[in-house]
């Protein structure tokens, strides 16, 4: 190998004299520092004077020895340049006060002045080739001339905007030293920017806004796109393009903050991705253009992968089809990292797809859910994107064949929390047979009726946000169920929020009742059902046990009790949702409204008639003792009826057992005596 | 006891009418009961049965209201009946009150049963009863008094807005109380002590259907009742209150049907046992 690069080098140092005359045959750099063979005039009453008594006459300037090229310098130029006023020996400095015809000078350091320039070039790729020796690598005078360089604002200097590419293109085009013999990945370079919106602009245009070389590049601190610190790493390459295209994320995916670009570089497809180096095009891009790269493998049916074996065939029916195709979304904006300069663009993904490069808020909703925090974890029952959402059929969720459209979901959210599937089966809370509660419950029916609007599981629990009912930031926890119901029941929830068992209305410490905890979570029915009317009065038992007792002491519970659905049930009386305590004027039950509520179904009752008493018991003396005394009044009767009977009966029952035998001798002595002879007369007659 | 000759001719002791009212007394009382209990019981088990097998609790309301106009029809004939007693035998409504046939518990009355209990314990022979014993007219005013409470609050509850213009609505909860207790109390009575007083006393067994038939031999009246059939004998009036007797099919017909209403009140007995003992709150 270093053998090759000593041959190659050979060859290049023999080839050198000949880019030397080609390079001297351009306006821009006519002489070398080091082909200067004598030294100008020490005395200066004119900026360089004495020096250009030999130097300034093209026809009598020396030459150095065994060259032909004078040592000319045009002492007009000189006078105009920027360095004028420095004299010669101001960059000449080694040949103050030396003899005529002096040596060859020193080479010029502009970096006694250009101090930052000067540094930064000796970092770039060009000053470690020159470090390295490497002969072709550019000096500050390859680029910026020597005895006439003038402010860079000035269209005569050599790096004025518009002369940049061709100061560039002179080693950077086809044909020269530098392209045939160093590995520069880019080829065409100087033709294709010439092609290009931004070569255009500058070149054909007059444009001098438009980006050059030294624009992307940088002028000095030239470096490879591999090195994290160049303008066109991977990394910095959004920040250099957006310095001149700040919004460029308008016209991009909305959803990508233009931050994005730099901060997640190695995700997001970058600039060149799609806008190549060099060959930027005033065109749209068309999205799918790449992807027909893709397919050229992956539309292969047999082509698998060769790390284990899993199949990479891509059907492009089906991606087709796909929300992303239809938005333009092209293979590598999802498979990111590609290389377009590669063969196999692919070569270089090392990472999946990260969805979030354009769902990024999404992509934060899932993170914090318990699917992303189980995901972090990596749980291998956890579920990403994919397996909601599919993978390069992935389709919008209006679309009837998504898994998120609305009548798909509860059949998606089953893959994983039908009972005895692996959701479930690590589940622990209270709830069980999810999916086929949720199948019979109104919403479940009114979605398999087509009703799209209706409840489905994301409706609750949310789509990306899905977290424990234990969790308070969680949809469904306790705090949250009322505004969660209430989105789609608006009208239920503002009366609820009214109600006494609205947190802030009860102010209690205890635990109070939400939607759910009356309604259930997944078995919601309809409140007309008779099951629903049936089953309220132990529902709110739960809480209210004591009352709901006394309740099924008093008619209105017994008839409930016994499937009769028009009898009063809890709601009927204290309301639902807008239920009060009964001390407030609003109450269904307030002394304004009592009659009227008993009304409902008492049509004439009166306030003293809403003196029933629905609660009732017989059992508490200091509440109710009417009853109390009645019911052992009556209980006194009872008991006192039934030992006076019964003693009666049980003195009887011997007596009676002794009349019986009597009855039964004397009729067996009646029987006897009919056996007798006829004519004989019984004992009786 | 029949003396061979065919048919037998019987004492009458109640009138066709007294019968019908009896049959009419015995379906409506235990439709009462049954439909009245599942309510009162409401939380056992067979009183989600019962209602479910009556057609739902409605249909068992509406039901239980049949019955008791059925009962009110059946005590008003009755109170008709008896001024028609009174028109017919008697000058006026004190001759009725203290004949011989009255219902009304006398000092007689008072006197049998001390003789009774006595006899029950075996210090003295069995008091000559009359028509009418005590533990009868006993029965006979329960059911007076039986209409008067049940009934009374039972239309309380059954128009309860008419009524809570009259009187508080707590009102209710009292007559709820009185009506189901009362209702208790006699249906526990009349399947027990009555049953055993008048239809199932050992000496009677299988049945006593007197009360079916109107009828009784003449055996047992002289038996039973000896100071009525001294006093018809006396009086010479015996001849005219004997009839036939029913034939056999007639009988086992009126037995069958004492017999399920029998098993009906002793399941409701049962019921109530349980209900009471073992499921109470």
């Amino acid at each position: 190998m270093a053998e090759r690069m000593n041959t190659r080098r050979k060859r290049r140092c023999a080839g050198l004299r000949v880019v030397v005359a080609m390079l001297v045959g351009t306006a821009f750099s006519l002489l070398f520092p080091e082909s200067l063979g004598h030294a100008a005039a020490p005395e200066k009453p004119q900026p360089g004077a004495e020096c250009l008594a030999c130097h300034g006459d093209k026809s009598s300037a020396p030459t150095r020895a065994g060259k032909t090229t004078p040592l000319y310098v045009d002492g007009k130029k000189f006078a105009g340049s920027v360095h004028a006023s420095f004299g010669c020996t101001g960059c000449h400095a080694d040949l103050e006060g030396k003899d005529f015809p002096h040596e060859k000078p020193a080479p010029v350091q502009c970096g006694t002045c250009h101090t930052t320039e000067q540094e930064q070039h000796a970092r770039s790729l060009h000053g470690k080739a020159i470090a390295r020796g490497d002969t072709l690598a550019p000096h500050c005078v390859n680029c910026h001339g020597n005895h006439d360089i003038v402010p860079v604002k000035d269209p005569r200097s050599a790096v004025a905007p518009l002369k940049v590419p061709l100061v560039c293109g002179q080693c950077h085009r086809e044909g020269t030293a530098v392209s045939r013999n160093r590995l520069i990945a880019q080829d065409n370079i100087l033709e294709n920017y010439s092609e290009s919106i931004h070569g255009e602009a500058l070149l054909k245009k007059g444009l001098s806004v438009a980006p050059n070389c030294a624009t992307c590049h940088t002028p000095h601190l030239i470096l490879p796109h591999t090195d994290p610190a160049s303008s066109i790493n991977r990394k910095n390459i959004a920040a250099t393009c957006t310095k001149c295209h700040s919004q460029i994320e308008t016209v991009h995916r909305k959803i990508i903050r233009g931050e994005l670009w730099e901060k997640q570089a190695n995700v997001l497809p970058s600039c060149p991705d799609c806008h190549q180096p060099h060959k930027i095009r005033n065109v749209f891009y068309d999205q799918g253009m790449a992807n027909a790269d893709c397919m050229r493998c992956h539309a292969d049916e047999k082509l698998r992968r060769g790390r284990d074996g899993k199949s990479m065939y891509v059907n492009l029916e089906e991606v087709s089809h796909s929300r992303h195709s239809q938005k333009g979304v092209a293979c590598s904006q999802c498979h990111s990292e590609v290389n377009a300069s590669r063969v196999r663009p692919c070569e270089t993904i090392t990472r999946g797809v990260d969805c979030t490069s354009c769902h990024d808020e999404v992509g934060k909703l899932y993170a914090a859910s318990i699917h992303g925090q189980l995901n972090a974890k990596n749980d291998p029952n956890a579920p990403t994107c994919k397996e909601c959402h599919g993978t390069h059929g992935v389709l919008s969720k209006q679309d009837i064949d998504s898994p998120s459209f609305p009548t798909n979901v509860p059949g998606l959210c089953a893959r994983c929390h039908r009972e005895g599937n692996k959701a479930a089966v690590r589940y622990t809370g209270r709830q069980h047979e999810i999916i086929s509660n949720y199948t019979e419950s109104i919403h479940g029916t009114l979605l398999k009726n087509g009703l799209t609007v209706t409840a489905t599981c994301t409706s609750c629990h949310t789509a990306h946000s899905v977290l424990p009912r234990t969790d308070p930031k969680s949809s469904v926890n306790a705090a949250n169920v009322p505004t969660t119901c209430g989105r789609c029941h608006h009208g239920i929830e503002e009366q609820f929020e009214t109600s006494i068992h609205a947190k802030r209305v009860g102010g209690s410490d205890k635990p109070l009742p939400v939607c759910n905890d009356c309604h259930t979570a997944h078995a919601i029915r309809r409140t007309d059902e008779n099951s629903f009317r049936l089953d309220v009065m132990s529902t709110c038992g739960r809480c209210h046990a004591e009352i709901a007792k006394t309740y099924f002491e008093t008619y209105h519970g017994k008839v409930s009790r016994l499937g009769y659905t028009k009898a009063a049930k809890c709601y009927d009386c204290h309301g639902a949702h807008d239920i009060m305590a009964v001390t407030d004027p609003r109450s269904h039950l307030s002394r304004a409204n009592v009659a009227a509520t008993c009304q409902k179904c008492h049509a004439g009752a009166t306030r003293r008639f809403a003196g029933y008493l629905t609660h009732a018991t017989h059992h508490d003396p200091r509440k109710y003792p009417f009853l109390f005394y009645t019911f052992w009044g009556m209980t006194a009767l009872l008991l006192g009826t039934f030992v006076v009977g019964g003693l009666h009966t049980l003195l009887w029952l011997p007596r009676a057992f002794e009349m019986r035998r009597e009855l039964r001798a004397a009729e067996a002595e009646h029987e006897a005596s009919k056996e007798t002879p006829p004519n004989k007369e019984g004992p009786d007659a | 006891m029949p003396n061979g000759e065919v048919p037998e001719r019987q004492f009458v002791r109640f009138t066709r009418l007294q019968r019908i009212l009896h049959i009419c007394m015995i379906v409506s009382f235990i439709t009462l009961a049954l439909t009245g209990l599942t309510l009162k019981f409401s939380y056992t088990g067979w009183a989600a049965v019962l209602s479910h097998l009556l057609g739902g609790f409605e249909n068992a309301g509406y039901i239980h209201r049949t019955a008791a106009v059925v009962m009110f029809g059946v005590f008003i004939t009755h109170l008709v009946d008896l001024y028609k007693l009174k028109r017919r035998e008697h000058s006026s409504w004190w001759s009725l009150v203290m004949g011989p046939g009255s219902m009304v518990p006398n000092r007689q009355d008072l006197g049998e049963l001390v003789a009774t209990l006595k006899w029950f314990v075996g210090r003295g022979e069995r008091p000559a009863y009359g028509r009418w014993t005590y533990w009868e007219k006993f029965d006979y005013f329960a059911v007076f008094w039986g209409i008067a409470v049940i009934g009374s609050t039972g239309l309380t509850l059954w128009f309860p807005v008419f009524f809570t213009r009259f009187i508080p609505g707590s009102f209710l909860n009292v007559a709820t109380i009185i009506h189901s207790d009362e209702a208790l109390l006699a249906t526990g009575f009349i399947f027990t002590v009555h049953f055993f007083n008048t239809h199932l006393r050992p000496e009677k067994f299988p049945m006593d259907i007197t009360v079916f038939t109107g009828r009784m031999p003449l055996e047992e009246l002289k038996r039973d009742k000896p100071r009525e059939y001294e006093a018809l004998v006396a009086s010479g009036k015996l001849e005219e209150k004997m009839e036939e007797a029913y034939p056999p099919i007639v009988t086992r017909t009126i037995r069958a049907f004492a017999w399920v209403a029998l098993a009906v009140g002793f399941s409701i007995v049962l019921w109530i046992i349980y209900a009471v003992l073992f499921a109470y709150r």
